[in-house]
C-alpha cells in the first residue's frame, strides 16, 4: 500500500523524463525525412572546440563558486543561531530577482562605458575592456550560480555535530587542522552536490555567454538553440549535440561521485 | 529593524498608488474608421494568436495609440501578442509545430519559404477592403509574385548606424566592418540571411546567390571579419548603440530613425554600393483556426490612422500610401525612411527565398562561422 | 584579526551578490532609459507599468503557472517520498535516480525534449500548447526537488512511530495524516518553496514549452534584454524584491521569537 503512493509520480516520470528523452534520441539518429543516421553524432565532431570550451568554462567556475562558497558557508554555520537565518536570507535574496535581469545588469555594470569604468574613470584608471570577454562569462557563471554551492555547503555544516570539532580542538588540533581534518571529510556530501549543482547549469548555459561573451564566446547551449530555435534549424543535429553533451555530464557525475563514499540518497541535494 | 520595514512599507503603499494612477496611451481616432466590419464578432469570445517582431508596434507607451487595445475594443476579439526576435526563430517555432499563430509577420525570402514549404494560407482579399491602401509598388513583389499569401506591413533597407563622436566622416560603405581600426567596436548582425548579404555585397555578388562557390566565399569573408566584431546581435544594437559600447552596426533603417530620435550622437549611412531592401510582410499561416478574424486583424492594420501610429512607433517606412500622406515633413524627409527612387530601383536587392539546398548550406556555413575560433 | 577578516569577507560577498541588484533598483528610478547613465530621479515607470498589458499578463501568468506548479508538484512529491522511502534497495536506488535525471540534465535538454513530446501529441491530440504545457513542465522539473527536500526527514523518522499508530487503530491514510506529515512537514514546506522559487524563475524550459498564447514573465524579460530592458521592469522586480524580502524579514522576525520562546519555556523548566 505505502509503495503504490509513488506510483503516480514514478508513472509521470516515466511519461515526462524517460520518453521525451527518448524522443530526443530518436531525433538525434534520424535525419529530417525521419530515416536512421547516425550523421548528426558525427557532426558533433565538428564542435570539439566549443565542448571543449564549455567545459573548461564550466570547470573554472565551479572551482572559484567552490573556493569563494566554503569559506562563506563554514563562516555562516560557525555563526550564533538566530543570525545564522538572516544572513542564509540576505545571501539567498538576490535570487528572487529574475536570472535574465540580474545577468543583464552584469551588462550594465561591465560595459566600456559602464558603471565599473566610469568610477574607475573617477580615479584616473582604465577604461578596461571587462565586457564580451572570457572572464565574463565566467563571472556571469559565478554571480549566477554560487547559491547552488552555498546552500548545500552550508547545509552540511550546519548539521556537523560541534563538539567534534571542538574534541579536536581540544587534543591540540589547530583551527586550520580542525577544518582540514574534520570539517572537509564530512562535508564532502554539500561539496559534491554543490558541485553537481554548478557545473551543470554552467555547462549548458546559453543566455550569459550571450549577454556577457561577445562574438567568440559561443557555447554548447547557444549551439543547442541554433539549432532548436534559432538562426540554423535543424532539430536533428540539436538532438544530437544535446545528446552528446548529456553523455558528458553523465561521466563528470560519475567521475566526481566516485570521491563521495558515502551511501547517501539524496546526493544531489543534501 | 522596524525602521527598514516601516521604509518598506511605505514604498510598497506608494507603488500601489501608482497603480490606480496610470498613464493614459492615446485613444484611436475612429471617425475615419468603417466601425460596422469590426463588430460581426463582438461576444463571441474568439481568440487572435498574433506572433510579431519585438516592438515592431504602437503599444500604447509614449502616449501613443495602443493599437492591440483598440482592435480589442473595437471588434471584442481577444489578441494574445507574442514577439519573436528573427526571422528563423519564427521558422523555427512553426517548424517544430510549437505554435498556432493566426497572425504572422515574416520577411520577404521567409514569406516565400514558409509558402513553398505549404504554411501559409492563402488571402481571401476580399475580405480586407484596406488593401487598396497599398501602394501598387509593394503589390507583386518577388516572394508573392501573384499577390495571394502576403500583405505588406512595412519596408526598409539596411544600413550602417555609427557613432558620430568616433567618426566624424560619413564616407564608409560595408567595407568599414572589415577595418581593423575599429576593431572590438563593431557589430554584426546575428542572422545568417543579413550577414551573409554584406559579405556578398563586398564580394559584388548577388544577395540571392545560391551557388557554393559564392555562399563558400561570403562565409570565408565572414571568417575574416570574426576577430574584429565585439558581439553578434541583432535588437541588442539598440542598448549598445546608445550606450557608445560600440561605434558602428549594419541594422534596419527604421530602428536607426527611432535610436537617432532618442540619440544626438548617432548617424546612419547608406552604403553606396547597394543594400537589401525588406519588406516585413502580414500573413495567415495555414494553422489559424480564425482566419476570418485573422483578416480583420490584418484590415486593421491598414487603417491610415493605425499605420500612423504605428509607423511613429517603429520608425520603419510605410507601403500604405494613405498612411504617407498622413505623415509630417519630418518622418517624410528624414533621408532615411524614404529614399529616393532612382537609389531604390538601381542600388537595392530584395531577397527571395534560396533554394533548399543553398538555404542548407547557409546554416551550416552560418554555424561554423558563428562556432569557430 | 581574524573577525575583521571574517566579517570583511561577508561584506565583499555581499556587495558581489548585490551589486547588479543595487544597479537593478537604482535604475528603475532613472529618468531615462538608460541603465549606465542616471540622469534624474523619476517614478514614472512605477506609474506605466500597471498599464503595461504585456508585462502584467505574463506576470499574471508566472504566477498562476508557478501556484499550480508547485502546489501539485509538492501532493505529488510528498506521497512519492513517502512509497520511495518504504522501497526495497533496487526500485528505491532506481527512482532516485529517475529522480535525479531532471536536476542533472541541463535544463536546455529538459525543454528540448518536452517540446518534442508536447509537439507530437498536440498534433494528434488537438490540444494546444499554453497553460497546461508549462504547468506540466513545471511540475516535471519542480517535482523532484520536493522529493529530495522530504527524503531526509524520512530517514531521520523513527519507523516505529508508523507502527505504533497502526497497532492503535491508524488505518495507513490515518496513519500518514496523523503521524507522518507532521514529522515530515518542514521537508514539506522547503520543498515547496524550493519549487515555487524554481518557476518563478524558470526561463529555459519555458521558452521551449510556451507556445504562442501564453508568455511568461521571464520570456518577456529575455525578448527585452534582447533590446533594451525597459525600466519598467526593474520597476517591476523592485516591488517583487521588496515584496520577498518583507515576507522573509516577517518570517524570519516570527521564527526568531518563537525560538527565544522555547528557550525562555526550558529555561523556565531548569528552573523548577
Amino acid at each position: 500500500m505505502k509503495k503504490l503512493t509513488s506510483a503516480p509520480y514514478l508513472l509521470w516520470m516515466i511519461i515526462f523524463v524517460l520518453v521525451p528523452l527518448f524522443m530526443v534520441a530518436y531525433f538525434a539518429f534520424t535525419d529530417s525525412g525521419g530515416a536512421f543516421t547516425l550523421a548528426n553524432i558525427i557532426k558533433t565532431k565538428e564542435y570539439a572546440p566549443i565542448f571543449i570550451k564549455s567545459i573548461t568554462f564550466a570547470a573554472i567556475s565551479t572551482v572559484i563558486c567552490l573556493l569563494l562558497a566554503y569559506p562563506l558557508s563554514y563562516i555562516l554555520s560557525s555563526m550564533k543561531l538566530s543570525v545564522q537565518g538572516t544572513m542564509l536570507l540576505i545571501i539567498m535574496l538576490p535570487m528572487w530577482m529574475n536570472f535574465l535581469l540580474r545577468t543583464y545588469a552584469w551588462q550594465a555594470l561591465l560595459g566600456n562605458n559602464g558603471i565599473i569604468n566610469n568610477l574607475l574613470g573617477l580615479i584616473g584608471i582604465g577604461p578596461f575592456k571587462l565586457l564580451n570577454t572570457q572572464g565574463a562569462v565566467i563571472l556571469g557563471m559565478v554571480y549566477d550560480y554560487i547559491p547552488f554551492m552555498i546552500l548545500p555547503l552550508y547545509t552540511v555544516m550546519a548539521k556537523i555535530d560541534k563538539s567534534i570539532t571542538e574534541a579536536a580542538e581540544d587534543l591540540g588540533c589547530s583551527k586550520l587542522q580542525s577544518v582540514i581534518k574534520i570539517t572537509v571529510p564530512l562535508s564532502i556530501p554539500g561539496i559534491i552536490s554543490g558541485i553537481t549543482m554548478v557545473f551543470v547549469p554552467a555547462i549548458s548555459t546559453f543566455i550569459i555567454s550571450k549577454m556577457l561573451g561577445g562574438s567568440s564566446n559561443l557555447l554548447i547551449g547557444d549551439l543547442i538553440e541554433m539549432q532548436f530555435l534559432g538562426n540554423a534549424y535543424n532539430p536533428n543535429l540539436g538532438a544530437g549535440i544535446a545528446l552528446v553533451l548529456m553523455i558528458i555530464i553523465l561521466i563528470v557525475m560519475a567521475i566526481i561521485n566516485l570521491i563521495d563514499k558515502s551511501d547517501s540518497d539524496d546526493k544531489v541535494l543534501m | 529593524m522596524k525602521k527598514i520595514i516601516g521604509v518598506l512599507c511605505t514604498a510598497l503603499i506608494l507603488t500601489s498608488l501608482a497603480g490606480c494612477a496610470g498613464t493614459e496611451s492615446a485613444v484611436l481616432d475612429t471617425t475615419a474608421i468603417d466601425t460596422e466590419i469590426y463588430s460581426s464578432f463582438d461576444g463571441q469570445g474568439v481568440e487572435l494568436n498574433v506572433a510579431n517582431w519585438g516592438e515592431y508596434i504602437s503599444d500604447g507607451s509614449e502616449g501613443r495609440v495602443d493599437v492591440i487595445d483598440e482592435f480589442e475594443k473595437l471588434t471584442g476579439i481577444k489578441v494574445n501578442y507574442t514577439t519573436y526576435a528573427t526571422n528563423e526563430e519564427l521558422y523555427a517555432k512553426m517548424r517544430a509545430g510549437a505554435a498556432d499563430y493566426d497572425i504572422i509577420v515574416p520577411s520577404d525570402y521567409m514569406v516565400s519559404k514558409l509558402y513553398n514549404e505549404g504554411m501559409l494560407a492563402d488571402i481571401d482579399f476580399s475580405k480586407i477592403p484596406n488593401y487598396a491602401n497599398i501602394d501598387e509598388k509593394y503589390k507583386n513583389l518577388a516572394f508573392d509574385p501573384e499577390n495571394r499569401y502576403s500583405v505588406p506591413y512595412f519596408w526598409g533597407i539596411v544600413g550602417l548606424i555609427y557613432d558620430k563622436n568616433k567618426i566624424t566622416e560619413p564616407d564608409f560603405g560595408w567595407e568599414i566592418l572589415w577595418d581593423e581600426k575599429y576593431a572590438d567596436n563593431l557589430l554584426m548582425f546575428d542572422n545568417p540571411r543579413d550577414a551573409f548579404a554584406i559579405a556578398e555585397n563586398l564580394l559584388g555578388l548577388s544577395l540571392n546567390s545560391s551557388d557554393e562557390a559564392s555562399l563558400k566565399a561570403a562565409a570565408d569573408k565572414l571568417r575574416e571579419q570574426k576577430p574584429l566584431v565585439q558581439a553578434y546581435v541583432m535588437d541588442e544594437v539598440f542598448d549598445k548603440m546608445a550606450a557608445s559600447e560600440a561605434l558602428v552596426a549594419p541594422y534596419y533603417a527604421g530602428d536607426a530613425v527611432t535610436l537617432m530620435e532618442e540619440n544626438d550622437h548617432l548617424g546612419f549611412v547608406v552604403p553606396e554600393s547597394g543594400t537589401n531592401m525588406f519588406v516585413d510582410s502580414v500573413c495567415i499561416p495555414k494553422t489559424s483556426k480564425n482566419t476570418d478574424a485573422a483578416h480583420l486583424f490584418i484590415n486593421f492594420l491598414l487603417e491610415p490612422q493605425v499605420g500612423v501610429a504605428n509607423t511613429y512607433a517603429v520608425g520603419y517606412s510605410t507601403p500604405n500610401k494613405k498612411t504617407f500622406e498622413l505623415l509630417d515633413d519630418e518622418m517624410k524627409n528624414n533621408g532615411i525612411s524614404y529614399l529616393d527612387n532612382d537609389y531604390l530601383t538601381n542600388h537595392t536587392e530584395a531577397f527571395s527565398a534560396l533554394p533548399e539546398e543553398a538555404d542548407k548550406l547557409m546554416s551550416e556555413l552560418w554555424t561554423s562561422i558563428r562556432s569557430g575560433e | 584579526m581574524k573577525k575583521v577578516l571574517k566579517y570583511a569577507y561577508l561584506a565583499l560577498m555581499t556587495v558581489f551578490l548585490y551589486a547588479p541588484i543595487f544597479v537593478l533598483i537604482v535604475f528603475s528610478f532613472n529618468s531615462t532609459k538608460s541603465h549606465t547613465v542616471m540622469s534624474g530621479f523619476t517614478l514614472k515607470w512605477y506609474f506605466e507599468l500597471f498599464s503595461d498589458r504585456i508585462i502584467m499578463s505574463s506576470l499574471v501568468t508566472t504566477v498562476i503557472v508557478a501556484v499550480s506548479a508547485s502546489l501539485i508538484s509538492t501532493v505529488l512529491g510528498t506521497f512519492a517520498a513517502y512509497g520511495i522511502n518504504s522501497m526495497r534497495k533496487l526500485p528505491k536506488t532506481l527512482a532516485l535516480n529517475t529522480n535525479n535525471i531532471p536536476i542533472i540534465n541541463p535544463e536546455i535538454v529538459t525543454g528540448v525534449s518536452l517540446m518534442l513530446l508536447f509537439v507530437f501529441f498536440a498534433a494528434r491530440m488537438h490540444f494546444k500548447m499554453g497553460y497546461i504545457t508549462l504547468i506540466i513542465a513545471h511540475i516535471t522539473f519542480d517535482t523532484p526537488y520536493v522529493v529530495l527536500n522530504i527524503m531526509p526527514k524520512f530517514r531521520q523518522m523513527d519507523k516505529n512511530l508508523v507502527d505504533a499508530a497502526e497497532d492503535l487503530g491508524c488505518n495507513g491514510m490515518q496513519a500518514f495524516f496523523k503521524v507522518v506529515l507532521p514529522d515530515i512537514f518542514p521537508g514539506v514546506i522547503s520543498g515547496f518553496l524550493m519549487a515555487f522559487t524554481f518557476s518563478l524563475d524558470d526561463f529555459i524550459v519555458s521558452y521551449f514549452v510556451s507556445g504562442t498564447s501564453v508568455q511568461t514573465l521571464p520570456i518577456t524579460i529575455y525578448s527585452m534584454t534582447r533590446k533594451q530592458v525597459s525600466p519598467k521592469i526593474n520597476a517591476l522586480s523592485t516591488i517583487i524584491f521588496i515584496v520577498v524580502l518583507t515576507v522573509l524579514i516577517t518570517k524570519n522576525v516570527i521564527e526568531n521569537k518563537r525560538v527565544k520562546k522555547v528557550q525562555m519555556a526550558v529555561r523556565e523548566e531548569i528552573k523548577i
